[in-house]
């Protein structure tokens, strides 16, 4: 992994009948090959994921893959990171930081208890802005208010970047839009291999069909096809159900096992 | 040959033919004529002594057979199963100017199994260690064919593979009721087993370049990705839910085994009105993937006519036999979805057959005010891949050609790259096994002789 770069991902799979599963690196240790990975519980496999316990180990990995975000000295960045998003968004502001940029993170999460990664961020950035949807820590709103306030003011912005829910996004797209601020977010659609062989990965941008496992995940937000891009992350809702309740019911068998074996 | 009824193996993906008894391949070998100037050697790219394995099995010799035929062919066991016989050594044999040719395929599958499953494959001799380290990028049949010769020479080899599992189109793209997995294991097992290091989960291009892996100390590489890049149609529609290229559809069933979810987390949408676009082993592949995946119509749709058709003969009598419906001379032209992002249906457009194009096949145009609609869940395009860009592009100085393949010479795979050598689909484009495997076998030679003079 020593040539991993931000804005790249690794593809995993927790066991041998697990399915291929895309993550952002988040950091990345080269000197003691530490890669870290923050995730969110989603379905099953994150689920999964999330119970293994230290010392246990994954089937396999691998990556780096997709493009490296394009870092240069743009001037005055804004980094925005939404949920999970904001894990991910750290080595680009650390990156942008690095070469000369003076860099503002704003990062926002539903409420306090969700917000991660507050320390690494402030610590990756020139100056943190932070928010919550329900006001409990921060700005009270979303973290595109922020970012729409900050250009309302007039102050210079050259580059975004941004990666977070979907929504967010698009969002964060349209508030961008009418400043003409560059504006780069990182998508993440249904993937299988990760290395262009499949096409699963197929986004619209700028009218053209993209695979973003290897053209992206990086895209320019003013010509991304959002609509497409919600609709196929909802082609297996059916299936992803399935899956979660056949895991939690064998989570409960277990479970309960291991009660029937306690000292009553 | 014996086979799996079709209302029986559309609910399974177990093997359609079961190979051959000994009685029977004893019978079938003793059809050959042994003729003194055999033809059928001819039309092997890999020029197998044909006579010479079928008269071991007559003799019943099998594993004598076996390994005749591993002089020129490193995979029989899948060749024999995945070869298209009737257009090369079946072709041409002499008998079938007037009755039925020899079941070439037929016996070599049978010789392969039988060596296999009386698990007396033999570690062959291996040079004394030359001290040389090759890798080689890709473990389909080219990369797998090259591993095994040179490690036999005595050169130390790693083979890098992207994916998670070895056997390239072997394992993601051909179903298991046409090539079982197991025998693809097998044969890789058995070159781990002659020494050969495997390395899974590693893109070359991103993780190492090609120049990475010389400043590391190998000495060759080898260059076997195949065509991995997926063509699509480029009309309306084509990023609907619902519409796969071949490659996802057969991965998510093959490698991830999507067939068995939730057993296995992959899932795959199975529609119940599926059309597959294209005529070749691939689309044949994906149409019977869907009926066993329990679509209740499932349709090739191809643009030009049945004899046009580039699958094998075999394959497309099973896909008629289980129900597969034939929708010749048509070609789409957009895809209608629903609301929420799903394909609805697919309108087509009829062809007629014209002047001859540069393949020397008739070239179809469509006719005026044709236009009709097919109703549709699936769709599954399988019109062919390019080749994956991701090595050429990270390797400076490698020539590639306008279609992206790599340049290379037919007789040696040498590339424009000292010390780097190429075969394979990422060669030729979209090949067939055998061409793959032949490649390999030139490409191991002429390596060898390059690591001499180094
Ligand atoms: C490039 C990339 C980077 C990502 N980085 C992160 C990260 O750093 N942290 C994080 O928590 N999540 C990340 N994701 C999303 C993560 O891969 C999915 O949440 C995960 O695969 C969901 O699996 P599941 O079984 O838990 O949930 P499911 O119930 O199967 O799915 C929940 C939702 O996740 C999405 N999803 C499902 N399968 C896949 C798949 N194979 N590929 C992509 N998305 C899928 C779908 O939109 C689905 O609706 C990333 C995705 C991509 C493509
Ligand atoms: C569905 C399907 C059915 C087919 N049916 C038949 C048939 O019946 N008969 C027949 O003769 N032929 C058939 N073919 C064609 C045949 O499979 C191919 O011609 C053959 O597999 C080519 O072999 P190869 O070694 O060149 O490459 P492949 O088999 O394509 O293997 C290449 C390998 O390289 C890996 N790779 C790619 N890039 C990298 C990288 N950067 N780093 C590391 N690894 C990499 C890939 O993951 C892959 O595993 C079929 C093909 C398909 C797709
Ligand atoms: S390798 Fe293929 S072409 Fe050659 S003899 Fe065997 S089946 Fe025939
Ligand atoms: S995930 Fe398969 S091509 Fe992108």
């Amino acid at each position: 992994m020593e040539k991993a770069k931000p804005g790249q991902f690794v593809i995993l799979r927790i066991d041998e009948p697990g399915e291929r599963i895309p993550m952002s690196i988040a950091d990345l240790d080269k000197k003691n090959g530490i890669l870290t990975i923050v995730f969110q519980e989603v379905g099953k496999s994150t689920a999964q994921l999330g119970s293994l316990k230290e010392g246990d180990s994954l089937a396999d990995v691998v990556g780096p893959l997709g493009t490296p975000t394009h870092i240069e000295k743009y001037g005055n960045c804004v980094c925005v990171g939404g949920g999970i998003g904001i894990a991910p968004i750290h080595p680009v502001a650390k990156a942008l930081k690095e070469v000369g940029n003076q860099v503002t993170s704003i990062i926002g999460a539903r409420n306090k208890e969700l917000l991660i990664m507050e320390e690494e961020s402030r610590a990756s950035c020139d100056n943190l802005i932070i928010s919550t949807d329900d006001g409990s820590y921060g700005f009270h709103g979303f973290v595109t208010q922020v970012l729409a306030g900050i250009l309302e003011k007039g102050e210079k912005v050259d580059f975004v970047f941004s990666v977070g829910p979907v929504l967010m996004m698009r969002a964060l797209a349209r508030v961008t839009l009418p400043y003409k601020v560059r504006t780069i977010i990182s998508l993440n659609p249904i993937m299988v291999d990760g290395t262009g062989m499949c096409g699963a990965c197929r986004v619209t941008v700028g009218n053209q069909t993209k695979f973003a496992c290897v053209d992206g995940p990086d895209f320019d937000a003013h010509l991304v096809d959002f609509e497409e891009l919600l609709k196929r992350q909802r082609m297996y809702l059916k299936e992803e159900k399935v899956a979660m309740d056949n895991f939690i019911s064998k989570m409960d068998q277990s479970a309960h096992h291991h009660q029937s074996h306690k000292p009553s | 040959m014996p086979e799996q009824p079709p209302e029986q193996r559309v609910k399974n993906f177990k093997e359609v033919p079961f190979g051959y008894t000994e009685e029977l391949a004893k019978i079938e070998s003793q059809r050959c004529l042994f003729c003194k100037k055999p033809l059928c050697i001819a039309g092997c790219p890999v020029e197998i002594d044909i006579p010479g394995f079928i008269k071991l099995i007559a003799e019943g010799d099998y594993i004598g057979a076996a390994k005749k035929l591993k002089e020129t062919n490193s995979l029989p066991a899948v060749c024999g199963r995945v070869c298209p016989q009737e257009d090369q050594c079946e072709k041409v044999c002499i008998l079938s100017k007037k009755y039925e040719p020899v079941a070439i395929g037929n016996l070599e599958r049978f010789a392969a199994d039988y060596e296999r499953e009386a698990g007396e494959i033999e570690i062959p001799k291996i040079e004394k260690s030359t001290g040389k380290k090759v890798a080689i990028v890709g473990s389909g049949p080219a990369g797998l064919t090259v591993a095994g010769d040179l490690i036999k020479m005595g050169h130390q080899v790693t083979v890098f593979e992207a994916l998670h599992k070895a056997g390239g189109v072997l394992v993601y793209g051909i179903p298991e009721f046409r090539l079982p997995k197991a025998i693809v294991q097998s044969e890789v097992d058995y070159l781990a087993k002659l020494g050969v290091e495997f390395k899974t989960s590693y893109v070359v291009g991103m993780l190492q370049t090609i120049d990475d892996l010389f400043a590391s100390g190998y000495h060759a590489i080898f260059i076997g990705t195949g065509a991995g890049l997926p063509n699509f149609m480029k009309i309306p529609g084509e990023n609907l839910n619902g519409i796969y290229s071949a490659n996802e559809y057969l991965t998510r069933s093959n490698l991830m085994k999507a067939y068995s979810f939730p057993e296995n987390d992959t899932p795959i949408f199975s529609g119940k009105n599926v059309a597959v676009l294209g005529g070749g082993n691939t689309a044949m592949d994906s149409v019977r993937t869907a009926l066993r995946l329990g679509a209740d119509n499932a349709y090739i749709v191809y643009r030009r006519s049945r004899t046009e058709m580039p699958a094998r003969k075999d394959e497309i009598h099973h896909a008629e036999q289980e129900g597969v419906k034939f929708d010749f001379l048509t070609a789409p032209i957009k895809f209608h979805g629903t609301e929420d992002g799903w394909l609805k249906s697919m309108e087509c457009i009829q062809m007629k057959l014209g002047e001859p194009d540069e393949s020397g096949r008739r070239r179809p145009v469509p006719v005026e005010g044709s236009n009709y609609i097919m109703d549709v869940d699936t769709v599954i395009v399988a019109i062919g891949n390019s080749s994956n860009p991701l090595v050429p592009k990270t390797t400076p100085g490698l020539d590639i050609n306008k279609w992206g393949n790599i340049t290379a010479d037919p007789e040696t795979g040498q590339t424009s790259r000292r010390g780097v050598f190429a075969g394979g689909d990422i060669v030729t484009g979209g090949a067939t096994v055998i061409l793959a495997a032949g490649a390999g076998k030139k490409a191991a030679r002429a390596i060898d002789a390059y690591l001499k003079t180094l």
